[in-house]
Parts: structure tokens; sequence; C-alpha cells
């Protein structure tokens, strides 16, 4: 019994973290605006922590490059399972108009597996939110598979 | 027997209790921000899904102060409800808050170990407030026992008023609320990405939070004794002053260990010791 209370509450008490891998800014500040109150993500549990330590859905904007590929792949080795990983944008998913810079790894998934991809340049808000919830779909789905 | 049966209800209700008043804060708060915030389960479901996470300790050390921190505070609420000393409760409620401090200690992270040295001065600062507070009930009960207390026929608020003020002081530094919200910023995202509980993670951080949920009622069951003579005026004072902590929490911003220290040492000991004057010449 208990342990199916743990496997409701995961989906219902995701926090998240936000990395900004070298965006324009403009997908994080549409992270953010859904934590004010107009969006109020708080109202599915959602909190906005500083620490992959606490983490369990890591959202990551912007292109990933040569130099902060570590730092990405460091971030996430350092959540505890089970995790879900988003790349939000059109620089998350694919890189997206930098591609084609020489410094640019691509997207997020050339590093860590991704789980959802939120496209949008920026991504809106709803979709962000949205991202989220499916994200957690996904994560209780690896869950049930791995026992 | 009926300690037994009390010592039970202590350590099974109080963390209930906790965590049912952790989700009113989370949509009181909301509330003042006009927000919706989330069901008042929200910090069951909190600690549930930490629970199930997979265990990730920097070292061992860790997982003993988490342990302890947690036991220390069960047992300290488990002597509260058994009528035990108010003495024998504070020094184990005291050894809980040193070990969770040792236990971010132990790990080398800047923020972790700024956490810990900034937890150490909270403690410091609310400790002595409650010592003597502990002292007004002697002095108005003759001893340090809880029971001596409910033989009392005028609430003790009548007696030390101040000294009820200086345990709000206590109670919000042991509430770990702003401006008092030092070592663990509210929200994990600020300076100090959670100060003391950055490398608690997992289920231990789960640990941690269940310890909090008993200390917060402990805390307020401290204050529930102030107006032991009437059941319906003591819900009044609980639940007016702990609405009053969340205005407080959500319109102050955070401060430094310095302002807190003259705060709490100058304005809370000084009501006290007037307080306890009055009550030794009275
Ligand atoms: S997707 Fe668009 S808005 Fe988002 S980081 Fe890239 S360029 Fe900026």
């Amino acid at each position: 019994m208990f342990g199916s209370f743990i496997k409701k509450s995961r989906a219902k008490s995701p926090w998240i973290m936000h990395f900004d891998c070298g965006s324009c800014n403009g997908c994080d500040i549409e992270v953010l605006a859904c934590l004010t109150p107009l969006y109020d993500v708080e109202r599915f549990g959602i909190i906005n922590v500083g620490n992959p330590k606490h983490a369990d859905v890591l959202l990551v904007t912007g292109t990933v490059n040569h130099r902060n590929k570590k730092v990405l792949k460091n971030i996430y080795d350092q959540m505890p399972e089970p995790k879900a990983v988003i790349a939000i944008g059109a620089c998350g998913n694919t890189g997206g108009v930098f591609r084609d810079a020489y410094n640019v790894v691509g997207g997020v998934d050339k590093v860590i597996p991704v789980d959802v991809y939120v496209p949008g340049c920026p991504a809106k808000p709803e979709a962000i939110i949205d991202g989220v919830v499916a994200g957690l779909a996904k994560f209780a789905e690896k869950v049930e598979d791995a026992g | 027997m009926n300690t037994l049966i009390l010592v039970i209800i202590g350590i099974v209700v109080a963390p209930l209790v906790g965590g049912l008043i952790a989700g009113l804060d989370r949509r009181i708060t909301a509330w003042f921000q006009s927000r919706q915030g989330p069901p008042i389960m929200q910090a069951f479901y909190d600690v549930a899904k930490l629970l199930g996470k997979e265990k990730m300790v920097v070292n061992q050390w860790q997982i003993l102060c988490a342990w302890v921190y947690l036991i220390a505070a069960a047992v300290s609420v488990a002597l509260f409800f058994a009528q035990g000393d108010l003495l024998l409760v504070f020094f184990v409620q005291a050894v809980g808050a040193v070990f969770l401090v040792m236990g971010a200690m132990a790990a080398k992270s800047p923020y972790s170990q700024v956490g810990a040295q900034r937890e150490l001065m909270q403690i410091l600062a609310y400790e002595p407030v409650l010592i003597l507070v502990f002292v007004g009930f002697f002095l108005v009960t003759g001893s340090f026992s809880i029971e001596a207390v409910w033989q009392l026929d005028q609430p003790l608020i009548a007696k030390m008023p101040l000294l009820y003020l200086a345990l709000g002081y206590a109670l919000t530094i042991k509430l770990r609320k702003s401006p008092f919200d030092f070592s663990t910023s509210h929200h994990g995202h600020q300076e100090l990405v959670k100060g003391v509980l950055t490398e608690y993670s997992g289920p231990y951080l789960a640990l941690v939070e269940i310890a909090h949920w008993y200390e917060t009622v402990l805390v307020l069951g401290l204050c529930a004794l102030f107006w032991s003579t009437n059941v319906a005026w003591m819900a009044v004072l609980l639940i007016g002053t702990y609405l009053l902590e969340i205005l407080v929490d959500n319109t102050m911003a955070r401060m430094t260990w310095r302002w807190m220290l003259k705060r709490v040492w100058l304005l809370g000991m000084g009501m006290s010791v007037v307080n306890l004057i009055w009550l030794y010449a009275g």
C-alpha cells in the first residue's frame, strides 16, 4: 500500500531543476514565468529547486556546446533516480538557429537521454507545463518497467 | 499505561499534524500571493516521493546524522506528550539540532558548510530563549514537569506574556521562516541552494523533513501550554500564533545572522528577563 502511495506521489510532487545551456534567455524567462501567479505551477506540487540532488525533473534550455556539455552531464549524474529530462525550445531540441556554429554540439540528447521535447522559440509556458506532465507520465512508465 | 498511550499518540500523530500544518502553510502563503497553491496533502506527497528515490549520500555520516535528528525529534515529542520533564525535552531536541549541523558539516560542499555555520548561529540564538521560557515555567509552577502546568487554574499567558513573545522568536527560528530563514532558504534557487539541506537527498531528505514536522509540533505544543486551562482558547492562541508566523514569513525579507543575534538576544532575552524578574518579585 505504501509502495503504491510512493508511486502516486511521484507524479504529484515533481521538483524541477532548470539548467541553462547557453540559451538566449528567451526560454529561461518562460520557464520562470511558469512559477508566477498567472501560471502557478505550484498547484501541481512543482517546486523549482536549485539543487540537482533534490530534483526529479531536469529542464534544459539552450544549445549544448563543448564547454558546458560536461557540466550538463555532471548535473544529470547528480540527480537521484527516478529522474526525467525535458529539452525546451528549438535550441534544446536540436541546436536551433545555432546548430551550425562551430562550438555547438547540438541538442541536449547528444549528451544525456531526453524524455520529452518541448518545441517553440521560445517555448510557451503552457507547453512547458504540458511537457513536465508528459515527462512525469514517462517516468512513471520507466519505474513500472524497472519493477 | 496512560503514559504509554500518550507516547504512542505523540509519535504517530505528531508528524501527521506537522505535515498537515506544512500543507496549510503553503496554501495560505499561496493565498497571500493570490495563487491557488498545492493540495493540503502536498507535504506527504513530497516526503513519500523522496522516500522512494535512489539512496545517494556523500558519506556515511549523513545517514547517521539524519537518523539521529529524526529520532531525537521524535523522542522529544514523545517525552512532551508523556508529560515529562521540560529540561529533558529541551536537551533531547538540542542533540537532534546539533546532529543536523554535523551531517551538513560532514560534506565538503561550500553551500552545506555555510548553511551549517548559519544553523549553528540560529541554535545559539533560540536555545537561551527556550531555556529562559522554561525557567519561567519553573517560577510559576515550582517544577519543570509539564504535569504541573495542567494543574494551574490560571493560564500561564497571564503571568508570562513577554515570555510568550520571546517564544515567538524561537518559533520563527525553529520553523526556519523569514526573516530568520538563512540556514535553509525557503526557495531552493537562492544564494544558499538550501543550505544545511543541500547535501541531503532522497530518503535522507525525507527523514529530515519528518523530523522538522515533529519539531513544529513540539514548539507549537510549548505555545499551547500557555493556555492550558481552556481548550478553545488554546486553539485560538495556536492558530493566531501560526497565522502571525505565516504573515511575518511572507512580509519579511531574509536578514543577516548579526541582525538576528542582536534582535533575539536584546529584545527576546530582554523581554524574558523582565518577565522573569516580574515573576520572581511578584
Ligand atoms: S529556442 Fe529560441 S528563445 Fe529558446 S533559447 Fe533558443 S533562440 Fe532563445
